[in-house]
């Protein structure tokens, strides 16, 4: 059977799979529908937070950024699972004591105001359609590949895909159809990984492999890449290159980003006690760790076996002929991912750091799904991995959906525009709202403003600066008032906004930047990383804007006394 | 009675508020500390080819993150019967 048919025999199995239990578990009432009855256990609902959570943006994504990027990246590892550290600790059990369905009920009822219910509603939406855009992107690559087509003809099939993926089910079968996801994509993750640890170090496990030593040089790992990135020019993978100020902000930006984004946090109203939130997120990273702990190793182990393929004989002899090139690049060439240019006309894939002089281009996000052709792996795990992807890339896709079209159609519509629409109204809309976003996000998605984890990374820039700081104040300070928050939320957003729409591009449109990330406004913080000093501006001007202004009234004062204490959470009311 | 209730649910908050800091200031040190700003004075110490601040920029932290949100969910669920809030 060749590569193709297999392909489609294990991504057709994998999605039969999820559509089998999404119409057996489909949503009947709109209570089932945004939050699955609050019957799922902690560990479950870890899992599938973690297939939530782990994105086109971890899967397909970092592990090529990473490759490339070596210790620079390592913000993405930090951030990315240090979030649920703030998540378990300052928002996850409280938000579940209150016990509503949604981010802006909560900020708009400790805030009393509808004002600061709807800014909540526009910064969530502005942040998930963002991390939506980050997801086309993936499942366009992956699709391209799998398919093999060009990686736009695949960005409409995976939008398709994703509409219809979204609308059928909504929350209870998404969770447990991510439960689902998540065990295909750790599979499709660990497998080639361990193989190729296998390969290169004897160590059957990635994350040790990564500080083994290599078995072809019998030193460790990582002084072998050094070497052959100082032959051919790069700098080396283990040494800073990024300023250590924008390495700290972006990393911070991630992490605060990780604990206010909208779709994760629901996942919390899902567990039945207070008690529960708290492990759930402990679960949570325990699932997305498995992945976490294994990327670096990816990554570093890819860029290996990239060099060694070009340069068969060693850095210091040729690189091999553009006509002996092995099948995955022939694969990959028909995408438009990989491109080589014969520059000196040598007939030879010259890859160096010299931009001039280096012929041999490589997207960052094909690098996990390649990875497997690459190594050499049978047939059946690179079908997997490309199964994996997609699973990451679906699950995360659709837990954002839900969270946009619950906002527009619980936060927006139901509760203010037409509080007498019926059930039937209300999930319409909602449905509505999925399909518009996947429309903008896919027509985004064909010029992206970055590669997908970047994109991704812009996100939580967007829901560090509004988001996180509203839910922490809200929990924490019994002062911040109505105007307080309202004003610190748009003035964190709108200031993040415009500084990434200075360098991505007014409305990520391309060409209407008037900075890029290598030299950006300020100092040296890249528009990924500025998510953190909106967090900043938003704390500030929410404390002084509160402190000018009255003091909360006494029933809002006794709301936030009665969250941060356990005792008598019972299910969750829709009022 | 009632004024007894609230005045153990200040002291419980309080409680949980100064496990929180310590959990943070540990969840700090390891990753922008250790990983980031420390890491040129861990240089010393060698990991598998690289230095000690890589591999808690890597791998590190991340295990110290599992082990923090477990030990405060324990420590927590310790506090919720001490004070007879728990749900």
């Amino acid at each position: 059977m060749d590569q193709f048919t297999l392909n489609l025999l294990v991504v057709g199995a994998t999605f039969a799979l999820y559509i089998g239990i999404a119409i057996w578990a489909r949503a009947g009432s709109t209570s089932e529908f945004y939050a699955a009855g609050r019957g799922v256990h902690p560990v479950l609902n870890g899992m599938a937070t973690g297939a939530d959570w782990m994105s086109a943006a971890s899967f397909i994504s970092m592990a090529g950024i990473i490759a490339f990027g070596g210790y620079d990246t390592s913000a993405y590892l930090m951030g990315w699972t240090g979030g649920y550290v703030l998540l378990a600790m300052l928002l996850a059990p409280y938000l579940r004591k209150f016990g509503k369905f949604t981010v802006p009920e909560f900020i708009g009822d400790r805030f009393y105001s509808q004002t600061a219910r709807t800014v909540a509603v526009i910064c969530l939406i502005t942040a998930s359609l963002t991390y939506v855009i980050g997801q086309m992107t993936g499942v366009g690559v992956a699709f391209s590949r799998f398919l093999e087509v060009e990686v736009s003809t695949g960005l409409f099939i995976g939008a398709a895909i994703v509409f219809m993926y979204a609308v059928l089910g909504g929350m209870k079968g998404i969770t447990y159809t991510q439960v689902a996801q998540y065990v295909v994509l750790i599979i499709a993750y660990t497998i080639p990984a361990i193989f190729i640890s296998l390969q290169l170090t004897g160590n059957p496990l990635p994350p040790l492999g990564l500080f083994a030593d290599a078995k072809s040089t019998g030193e460790p790992l990582l002084t072998t890449l050094n070497g052959l990135l100082n032959d051919l020019g790069f700098a080396e993978y283990t040494k800073q290159k990024d300023t250590t100020l924008n390495m700290f902000l972006f990393t911070v930006s991630l992490m605060i980003g990780t604990a206010g984004l909208p779709h994760v946090i629901v996942r919390f109203f899902t567990v039945p006690k207070v008690s529960d939130a708290r492990s759930s997120a402990g679960w949570a990273l325990v699932f997305i760790a498995l992945l976490y702990l294994t990327a670096p190793a990816v990554g570093a182990m890819a860029r290996l076996n990239l060099i060694d393929t070009v340069y068969p004989n060693g850095t210091t002899s040729a690189p091999l002929a553009y006509e002996a090139r092995p099948d995955w690049v022939k694969n990959w060439e028909q995408t438009g991912l990989l491109k080589f240019e014969d520059k000196n006309g040598d007939g030879l894939i010259d890859y160096v750091a010299d931009g001039d002089k280096n012929e041999f281009d490589v997207n960052r996000d094909i690098i996990t799904l390649a990875n497997p052709e690459i190594a050499q792996l049978p047939s059946w795990v690179i079908a997997l991995v490309a199964a994996g992807g997609l699973a990451a890339a679906l699950s995360t896709a659709a837990g954002l959906l839900m969270a946009i079209s619950s906002a527009v159609s619980h936060d927006l519509i139901k509760s203010q525009i037409n509080p007498s629409i019926s059930e039937k109204g209300e999930l319409l809309s909602a449905r509505i709202a999925m399909g518009v976003a996947i429309a903008v996000a896919t027509w985004l998605g064909l010029n992206p403003p970055g590669f997908a984890a970047q994109t991704v990374a812009l996100a939580f820039g967007l829901a560090a600066s509004s988001i996180f700081p509203a839910l922490m104040m809200g929990i924490f300070s019994k002062r911040i008032n109505n105007k307080g928050a309202v004003a610190g939320m748009l003035a964190g957003l709108g200031v993040t906004l415009v500084y990434i729409f200075l360098h991505k591009g007014w409305f990520f449109v391309p060409g209407t930047n008037s900075f890029t990330d290598a030299d950006p406004l300020l100092l040296s913080i890249k528009s990924t990383s500025f998510g953190s000093i909106g967090a900043l501006i938003n704390f500030a001007v929410a404390y002084f804007v509160s402190k000018s202004s009255e003091e909360p009234p006494a029933e809002i004062q006794d709301l936030v006394e009665m969250i941060r204490v356990p005792r008598g959470a019972g299910a969750a009311v829709d009022h | 009675m009632a004024d007894q209730s609230s005045h153990d649910d200040k002291a419980y908050w309080a409680a949980n508020v100064r496990i929180i800091i310590i959990s943070l200031v540990i969840w700090a040190v390891v990753s922008f500390g250790f990983g980031i700003l420390l890491r040129p004075a861990l240089s010393g110490i060698a990991v598998g080819g690289t230095d000690l601040g890589f591999w808690f920029a890597q791998q590190g932290s991340i295990i110290v993150f599992l082990a923090l949100i477990f030990f405060y969910a324990w420590r927590m669920n310790k506090l919720d019967k001490e004070y007879g809030v728990d749900d």
